[in-house]
């Protein structure tokens, strides 16, 4: 009953979200919202930027690439040197060099993987100028290269698609400051902590101790931390800490700003290509596959934990609490993870590390197909639109036409990108964890042996290469062996998309579009969302498969059967 | 001209039709599948390499371990890269026989080339050079493509359209080509070469339907990046499941992940796919279109506008009569007795066809001539033709000429009849006014005669997206009324070269691909801007060289076909594709819990097709891998079955054909050889 309640609420929010907030966002990045045209201004003089000067793809990709070189080495330079900067109550130390280079990456490439407990290691400047700016910037990164993308599909003849530098100004100047601004004035208002003040000291005169209690600027990154499918929490229980995500409302607050941006760039996308129908073919897809993993896990998670069960309490009509917070039970707990594992977040408000193995498996999946449903900020379209164009490709020929995705050709450069964008991950993820568990220093970090260490492992860098950042935990993994392979998933995992993806938008950009007719493959039909299905689940599935069944699916099926 | 038709030469051998399963063609095609494993040749495909280089590594590892295993898992893996080679072979194997056959028609007798004085000299054909002049006569072969500069010949070309009834050729106008290798069969024409020495029209067919230089078309390149990525994909999950497998202390043997990389790499699609595209192309030969190249075949798939000429397209080609209209005071049967009077004698087929309908309405016989039965025919003066026989004087004609006939001699052509003679034109038929002496009797009507079932071919057309576009050289009126009748979705009349032209253009600039056919030396340009321009065989060499397929048998209409092909070839590499990717699902769940179900003994639960032992199951994926190819060969050749209806009923019907069944079939399949093997004592 609660849990549809909350689904209800959660659709009905959404749906609002998608209907003004994707008109907005078309907006913003058409450049037709100017209410902080002044300052707009003031940004572009500083940044030295011409907001009428189009750029091609090639221009738009150095831009991203340069951008986000800076922004690791910046907040690679303010985690080491944090010992000599202020706002550092705890006085604690610079981050070492393999950590603080591991969690650069991690948060300039939207991904938030946390090595480290947030709490005991970053100061209140780190956490502020270094993390939460990077939330910001690689958020308005990730839409910029949807858009950039979307504008190559609607485009008629160009050799541009926009202008890098300003969308990602107009994004985070319209669209990421002011929500994060309102949501976490809602944080705080819930009782989420919001102070420069440093640790809360505690004296229990009973007990004679003395209680240091972590606090900080919690609730202005938490916003954005949702809001920009980033994940990085400032305390290493992450939204299971009641500072960070203290109610129901505002764990129910959290899912909707995860999933506004991803589900309302779809209207965005239609808009933008002139054919909402299209906007709402993707969305379906989406949904479909959100709401089928979701289910999944939800009752995989009711069904109980196998070994609590095999200890002779086979009466667990709360399903698997193992590692869960009881205010939030097994449905929101899913609901969360689920939706932090759909999209590039990571964020989590429970242990994934103690969901039933299959539990584990309905996270691991919406990773493994690429975070397309709804995926991160931008992230989740231009990967989605990426299969969808192998989609079209293989469908199109079908119909016996050269295929031709919003009346642009899909030829052999264009079947090239798409490829390359979508199993640069799958390679990615599966050499490197076959690494791991070929090396000394791979097989030293899983807490457990047989499928579940092995689960561990995968579960990483799987995060790692999808950009997700959420961790199975049980892997010991600030060792040097895993701080540099995260990085190399990390960078693959973000920038091996972004440029093919790039490439794409320019050579699509390009093309004169074919007029529409009877012989066109209609890309708004329920036919094509369930060729788009398939696609996903058939590349995703194949390449996972085998992990998986060594994973996750072994380690369920050993007790004989699937269910305790 | 009418010639007496002269006994079919038969020194040369007809072009022959060669069937599809051939035995000669299977014979030669088993052969090749074994020459064909040159790694060199296998390199260029880079699906095949994989399976050719994972061959030789369970050849290695079988005779190192000495595993019965093994030595089936090589065997069934070396077939399969044979299978796929058959299935090339078997393409190229009927371009090859129907290239043998065109090459015996290589002109190897002399040519008679003449000198500037004017006497004959005995030369070789193959010396031939381009502005060289030759004669023939009856019974001689043309020695080279030319052009008559004199004379006019009936001519044998069944050598190269495989059609016996001779044709016309004479100098002058747009039938004036002729083709090295034909026969001459009555009369003499002096003819100027051409062509250059090996670059006949006949040497460009044997290149064409043999194959020799073929390329790899924009749709075939784009599907084959598609393929060899997902043959790359695999390489890491397959290479993974070994430290994967010892991680928790389960091992992978050598043989067995190498049939589960074949078995996941698109092998069916990646045999089968140069076949497709060879068979493609010969089925356009077997239609009697030869295609300069596979991007034509391609882009025909692609057309969205069809300009179709209205004669011998859409028309019958003549007027046929349809209608008596007769004046005030004239019975409508005296009109018809009259048009028959005139017409008796007239051979055209529309006074036949006035003749067949007088029959027809009035049940007037065909009467004998007497010897008093003038024939009056027809002439660019007078516009009229006619007869006198006992006194009367019949006359038929254009309504301006009869007009001015029968006012020169005090009649008047009143003006309802004016009125008749302005409706029937508006209707877009011909009106023929028909007179006895001074008074006007009536208008026969004359309709252009819509090929039956052309309305049909039309709306389907329409259906499958592509929007037809009737050119003709009649007036507006006339083409609107025809357009009318025979369904186009537009028209363009009175037709010129340059509105062709235009037209053409503005469909392209609108990102349409634009299919049209042609056959005089003015339609080369349009020929050549078209995305695919069909050439008439009877056309000139200039129209020819213009468009990108030449029609042997000169049938406009064949345009429809051409397209049909097109996008059958398209939809065949798609349905396999879609069917090849589908099939790995099921050899999963074959593979997998035979791999590992040892180490962990609960992933047996993945074995949902029950297979009795790991070694069975791995064997039987294997095989049925291997078998699909053999079992797909006859539908790569003969195409996916192509029915016309819109992209989504498409769509729809092969997602569920090959999407849905490639999903089950070898879940089917893989059991079914299970069982097998079993029977047979394997496990």
């Amino acid at each position: 009953m609660q849990a549809a309640i909350t689904i209800i609420v959660l659709v009905a929010v959404l749906a609002v979200a998608w209907r003004f907030l994707g008109d907005y966002l078309a907006a913003v990045y058409g450049g037709r919202v100017r209410w902080l045209a002044p300052v707009e201004r003031l940004v572009f003089r500083a940044l030295g930027v011409d907001p009428t000067a189009e750029q091609d793809w090639k221009t738009y990709a150095v831009s991203l690439l340069s951008f986000s070189l800076v922004a690791i080495f910046f907040t690679y330079g303010i985690e080491r040197l944090q010992g000599f900067l202020p706002l550092n109550p705890q006085h604690l130390p610079g981050v070492t060099p393999a950590l603080a280079f591991n969690t650069a990456i991690s948060f300039v490439t939207n991904t938030n993987w946390q090595n480290y407990a947030g709490e005991t290691t970053m100061s209140y400047l780190t956490q502020m100028a270094a993390l939460t700016v990077q939330m910001f910037a690689s958020a308005a990164v990730g839409v910029a290269v949807a858009i950039a993308l979307v504008r190559g599909l609607a485009a008629r003849k160009r050799e541009t698609i926009g202008n890098f530098w300003v969308d990602v100004v107009r994004g985070t100047l319209y669209v990421l400051l002011p929500v994060a601004a309102i949501a976490t004035v809602v944080f705080v208002a819930q009782g989420a902590v919001q102070t420069l003040a440093g640790p809360a000291h505690i004296t229990d005169a009973l007990n004679r101790v003395t209680q240091t209690i972590p606090r900080g600027p919690v609730a202005s990154q938490e916003s954005i931390k949702q809001f920009g499918t980033n994940g990085g929490g400032f305390f290493n229980a992450n939204g299971a800490h009641p500072f960070e995500n203290p109610t129901a409302v505002t764990n129910l607050l959290s899912i909707i700003l995860i999933l506004a941006i991803p589900v309302a760039l779809t209207r965005t996308f239609g808009k933008m290509v002139g054919s909402m129908r299209q906007g709402v073919a993707i969305l379906a897809v989406m949904t479909v596959i959100f709401a089928g993993t979701l289910a999944f896990t939800a009752i995989s998670e009711s069904q109980g934990n196998t070994a609590v069960h095999r200890a002779g309490i086979t009466a667990q009509a709360s399903g698997n609490l193992v590692g869960k917070e009881t205010r939030f039970g097994t449905f929101d707990s899913a609901l969360y993870d689920v939706t932090s594992t759909q999209t590039s977040t990571g964020s989590v408000n429970s242990a994934a590390d103690s969901y039933t193995p299959l539990g584990g498996l309905g996270m691991l999946s919406g990773m493994m197909l690429g975070e397309v449903s709804p995926g991160g900020v931008g992230s989740g379209l231009y990967t989605i639109l990426l299969f969808a164009i192998l989609a079209v490709f293989i469908g199109g020929l079908m119909v016996g036409r050269t295929p031709e995705y919003l009346g642009k050709k899909i030829q052999a450069k264009e079947v090239q990108l798409a490829t390359i964008g979508i199993l640069v991950m799958p390679i990615t993820v599966l050499v490197l964890t076959a690494i791991a568990v070929e090396t000394a220093a791979g097989r030293a970090a899983p807490l457990n042996a047989g499928p579940h260490g092995f689960t561990e492992i995968l579960y990483a860098f799987t995060s790692q290469g999808n950009n997700n950042g959420s961790a199975f935990a049980g892997l010991s993994s600030n060792t040097d062996f895993y701080n540099i392979a995260g990085s190399i998933a990390m960078l693959l995992g973000r920038f091996g998309v972004i440029l093919p993806t790039l490439a794409l938008a320019g050579s699509l950009a390009a093309k004169t579009p074919v007029p529409e007719g009877e012989g066109t493959f209609r890309t708004d039909s329920p036919i094509f969302g369930v060729l788009l299905t398939g696609v996903l689940l058939i590349v995703g599935g194949l390449t996972f498969f085998p992990a998986l069944a060594l994973g996750p699916i072994a380690e369920q099926l050993a007790a004989g059967r699937i269910w305790p | 001209m009418t010639t007496t038709t002269a006994a079919p030469s038969q020194a040369k051998p007809k072009r022959r039709r060669v069937a599809a399963f051939d035995k000669q063609i299977v014979k030669d095609a088993l052969r090749a599948s074994v020459t064909k494993l040159d790694p060199r040749v296998q390199a260029k495909n880079p699906v095949m390499f994989v399976v050719l280089v994972g061959t030789v590594v369970t050849a290695i590892d079988t005779v190192a371990n000495r595993s019965g295993f093994g030595l089936a898992i090589t065997i069934w893996l070396l077939l399969t890269v044979l299978f796929a080679n058959f299935a090339e072979a078997m393409a190229e194997g009927r371009g090859k026989a129907q290239a043998d056959t065109l090459r015996q028609m290589r002109t190897e007798t002399g040519a008679r080339k003449l000198r500037a004085d004017g006497t004959e000299e005995l030369v070789p054909a193959a010396s031939l050079q381009v502005g060289d002049v030759v004669v023939c006569e009856a019974g001689d072969a043309v020695p080279s493509d030319g052009e008559i500069i004199e004379g006019v010949a009936s001519i044998d070309e069944s050598a190269i359209t495989g059609e016996s009834a001779p044709v016309i050729r004479e100098s002058g106008g747009d039938r004036s080509a002729v083709t090295g290798g034909t026969m001459v069969l009555s009369d003499r024409i002096v003819v100027r070469i051409t062509a250059e020495p090996g670059k006949t029209f006949l040497d460009r067919m044997i290149k064409l339907v043999e194959g020799t230089n073929r390329q790899k078309t924009p749709n075939e390149i784009a599907l084959a990046i598609l393929l060899a990525a997902l043959t790359i994909v695999f390489i890491p999950v397959v290479v993974a499941l070994e430290p994967f497998g010892s991680f928790q202390g389960a091992k992978v043997p050598i043989v067995v992940a190498v049939a589960l990389l074949v078995c996941l790499i698109p092998t069916t699609i990646g045999a089968l796919l140069s076949a497709i595209g060879i068979a493609g192309m010969d089925r356009l030969v077997q239609r009697n279109v030869l295609a300069m190249s596979g991007r034509a075949v391609e882009a025909a798939g692609d057309v969205q506008t069809l300009l179709i000429d209205k004669t011998g397209t859409i028309t019958l080609g003549d007027r046929m009569a349809s209608a008596f209209y007769p004046a005030t005071g004239v019975e409508e049967s005296e009109l018809a007795d009259a048009g028959q009077l005139a017409s008796l004698a007239d051979e055209t087929p529309e006074g036949r066809s006035i003749v067949v309908l007088a029959k027809q309405r009035f049940n007037l016989r065909e009467r004998t001539m007497g010897p008093d039965y003038q024939f009056v025919p027809f002439s660019a003066a007078t516009r009229m033709s006619g007869v006198d026989v006992g006194g009367r004087v019949i006359r038929k004609g254009a309504a301006a000429a009869v007009k001015a006939w029968v006012e020169s001699q005090g009649g008047t052509f009143p003006q309802e009849l004016q009125d008749r003679v302005d409706a029937v034109s508006r209707a877009g038929s011909t009106p023929l006014a028909v007179s006895e002496g001074p008074r006007v009797l009536g208008v026969i009507e004359l309709r252009d005669v819509v090929k039956d079932g052309i309305a049909e071919r039309f709306a389907t057309l329409r259906l499958m997206g592509i929007r037809t576009v009737m050119i003709t050289g009649d007036n507006p009126l006339t083409a609107a009324a025809i357009a009318a009748d025979a369904g186009v979705d537009d028209f363009l009349a009175e037709a010129t070269p340059e509105t062709k032209m235009e037209l053409i253009r503005a469909e392209q600039a609108k990102g349409k691909l634009v299919a049209m056919t042609g056959d005089g030396t003015n339609d080369a340009p349009a020929l050549a801007q078209a995305d695919v321009g069909v050439a008439m065989n009877t056309g000139t060499n200039a129209a020819k060289e213009a468009g990108n397929m030449v029609d042997l048998d000169s049938n406009p209409a064949k345009l429809i076909d051409i397209v049909e092909i097109g996008k059958q070839l398209l939809i065949t590499r798609g349905a396999l594709t879609t069917f090849s990717i589908a099939n790995d699902v099921a050899k999963y769940f074959a593979i997998i819990p035979a791999i590992f179900q040892a180490s962990f003994p609960g992933l047996a639960a993945l074995n949902i097709m029950r297979l009795s032992s790991p070694n069975t199951a791995i064997l039987s994926a294997v095989i049925f891998n291997a078998l699909i190819i053999i079992a797909l060969v006859p539908l790569a050749l003969r195409g996916v079955k192509f029915r016309a209806a819109s992209a989504t009923a498409v769509l729809r019907r092969n997602v569920l054909v090959y999407g849905l069944g490639g999903l089950a079939l070898p879940f089917v399949g893989i059991k079914a050889i299970d069982l097998l093997l079993v029977l047979m004592g394997v496990h």
